[in-house]
């Protein structure tokens, strides 16, 4: 485990955040925009883990997922503007950031939308003799559809490489978890007979850990297992939430436990020195500018990029047209 | 070398699933009732015991996974063909159809490649009724990143099977049930159809009929009554839905100016109805008749013979159709 690497990372998605919320704010990035902000030790706890060859699904609170997998935080930016030099060409943007060479699927505007392509993902690397695995991230949301329940069923009944993370941040948009679920995760999960951990989800060490065991059955037999970390988002469902579901003392209590600010405690305890955080903290600044420059620098995309890229090979629908 | 034998629509899928799997380690098939069963409708005799049950896959009843498990595993480089008992089923997928197969590349910005192919068997056939008689293609074709084809021969069958399993995008292969044990000619090795084109079936000069899968046969029976009273009908197979082979159409049009358009799809908002306004804009003043959709009633597929008949396009409706465009004035 590299402490000082899972710290980096966290504080690479807390700060990106953070200035996205106040571009987006002051009307530079276009559509909405969904903070991770209080859950980056889930991500990166457990994308610590990927190797080449693995791939990961994520869901519309998809920006730390992305960067906890490496994807260039400017052609990150430069998708959330929409310019041509983002991650997607400016199609996909905050809710749907793709990018196959971090074996990123797909963050995904549907609540579960990731969970039978993580499925399937982990069927054809089974068929085609690969050995990676598949990360699959779902909110607790995700309980309520039924794809959840026939993808942990097929995956168990085929023994495919994928790891269920459940982000369990007790808020399914503004509705809480006890008032959209009749069962025990736990119960859920061992009904289909998968491995299931529990994680303190502010706790990436222990995220870290979790994974570790998990993976070991993932990547040694094949077959799927759940991770439910528990965790919270301190900001709103989306920039702009009236959070009229929750009370400020609920929020201020959940922030006593920061994610990033108990990594960098960790750091200090273990005998990192200050100076060599600040130093780490400095590179991570200075490379979250250079991302904004980027992506305020980028070219719109050509109007025309839009009829671009829907088939492999050119299809127009009306041959005589343009 | 080189022979043609008559073997059923059926025959044809399964040599096709069979030379593409012997051909392309990549490519699998998946669905319920395949493996042990050989399909429904026996289009995959044998394919279990030939490359086994990874390769073959029998499934649970989950059509929204299906869907999104076939997607997953073409984006990670494996070619899926997956098989949904009726079409009628398809619409339990919807989000992993239209949200996440039919969308992928494009919102990726084309850096998703998605080799996918579905069968879905569509049509109505012997009272099956509602849940299990839908034609479904003008749905598909309203959402943009679906190839959509629905062959009406077996050759067609084996060809176009093929073609969309060696496409890179997903693709919608829709085979109408009362065709798998029709007969006809197959020519021995390599059969392909490019997806996108359509194929003038019988010449004719006085009007054209437009169609595909079982209407087509329709189309040609039709043209045989209208042969009869004296009039030369054009029959167009359009084989591929999405993208159009306009060419071919407007071809036709020009040469007959009078055109009718004939499918099981629901005539409202239906294939025809994009065929009938874009030939009508691109060639009005050279129609000699606006152009006559043929289609089902706007109801659900109902269960009892006569009512099936009467919903269903037949021979007659499209004779007459064909009577009103060259009448017209």
């Amino acid at each position: 485990m590299d402490r000082l690497n899972l710290y980096r990372l966290m504080y690479r998605i807390r700060r990106f955040e953070e200035r996205v919320e106040k571009l987006f704010q002051a009307g530079k990035i276009p559509g909405f925009v969904h903070l991770y902000i209080g859950q980056e030790a889930v991500a990166v706890g457990v994308l610590a883990h990927r190797r080449p060859g693995d791939y990961l699904t994520s869901t519309h609170r998809g920006h730390g997922h992305a960067l906890a997998a490496g994807v260039d935080p400017r052609a990150m930016m430069a998708e959330l503007f929409g310019r041509a030099t983002g991650v997607c060409r400016g199609k996909g943007g905050s809710m749907h950031l793709f990018d196959p060479d971090r074996g990123m699927l797909g963050a995904n505007g549907i609540v579960a939308g990731g969970i039978p392509i993580a499925v399937g993902a982990g069927l054809g690397l089974r068929l085609l003799g690969q050995t990676g695995v598949v990360f699959a991230f779902f909110g607790d949301g995700a309980l309520g559809r039924g794809v959840l329940h026939e993808g942990l069923n097929l995956a168990a009944l085929w023994r495919l490489p994928v790891l269920f993370i459940l982000e369990n941040n007790g808020y399914a948009s503004t509705t809480a978890h006890a008032e959209s679920h009749a069962f025990r995760v736990e119960d859920l999960v061992r009904a289909y007979g998968l491995p299931f951990r529990q994680a303190d989800g502010q706790d990436v060490e222990e995220v870290y850990s979790a994974v570790a065991d998990l993976l070991q059955g993932v990547r040694g037999e094949g077959g799927p297992a759940f991770l439910e970390a528990r965790t919270y988002r301190f900001k709103g469902h989306y920039v702009g939430d009236p959070e009229r579901y929750r009370s400020r003392e609920e929020v201020a209590q959940a922030r006593m436990r920061d994610p990033v600010s108990l990594a960098r405690q960790r750091l200090l305890a273990a005998g990192v020195g200050e100076k060599a955080i600040k130093t780490l903290e400095g590179e991570e600044d200075a490379l979250l500018e250079e991302a904004v420059t980027f992506a305020e620098l980028s070219p719109w995309p050509d109007p025309d990029e839009a009829l671009q890229g829907l088939f492999a090979e050119e299809v127009r629908d009306y041959p005589w047209e343009g | 070398m080189g022979g043609v034998r008559e073997i059923t629509f059926a025959e044809a899928t399964r040599e096709a699933m069979e030379e593409e799997m012997a051909r392309d380690r990549t490519v699998f098939l998946m669905g319920e009732d395949i493996a042990k069963q050989g399909g429904i409708f026996g289009q995959f005799k044998g394919l279990a015991e030939r490359f086994g049950r990874e390769r073959v896959r029998d499934t649970p009843i989950s059509e929204p996974t299906l869907v999104g498990a076939a997607l997953g595993a073409a984006l990670v480089g494996a070619r899926p063909v997956l098989d949904i008992h009726f079409a009628d089923f398809l619409l339990l997928a919807m989000d992993e159809l239209a949200n996440q197969a039919a969308s992928l590349r494009y919102m990726s910005g084309g850096r998703l490649k998605v080799p996918l192919v579905i069968r879905a068997p569509d049509g109505a056939i012997r009272s099956a009724a509602a849940h299990h008689s839908k034609s479904l293609e003008a749905l598909f074709l309203h959402l943009p990143g679906f190839k959509v084809v629905a062959p009406a021969t077996p050759k067609d069958a084996k060809g176009l099977l093929k073609a969309a399993i060696r496409s890179d995008d997903p693709v919608l292969y829709l085979e109408h049930k009362a065709l798998y044990t029709r007969k006809g000619p197959v020519p021995e090795g390599e059969v392909l159809t490019p997806i996108g084109r359509a194929e003038v079936v019988r010449e004719g000069r006085d009007v054209t009929l437009v169609s595909y899968s079982l209407t087509l046969y329709k189309a040609l029976e039709a043209a045989r009554q209208l042969e009869e009273d004296g009039i030369s009908a054009e029959v167009v197979d359009l084989k591929t839905l999405y993208p159009l082979d306009w060419d071919t159409l407007l071809a036709s049009a020009e040469k007959t100016g009078r055109m009718v358009v004939a499918h099981e799809a629901w005539r409202f908002l239906g294939p025809g109805a994009e065929i009938s306004a874009t030939l009508g804009e691109k060639l009005w003043n050279r129609l000699q008749a606006p152009v006559v959709r043929v289609g089902a009633a706007h109801v659900p597929i109902p269960f009892s013979p006569p009512l099936e008949e009467r919903v269903i396009p037949q021979v007659a409706d499209l004779v007459r159709a064909a009577k009103e465009v060259l009448t017209w004035r």
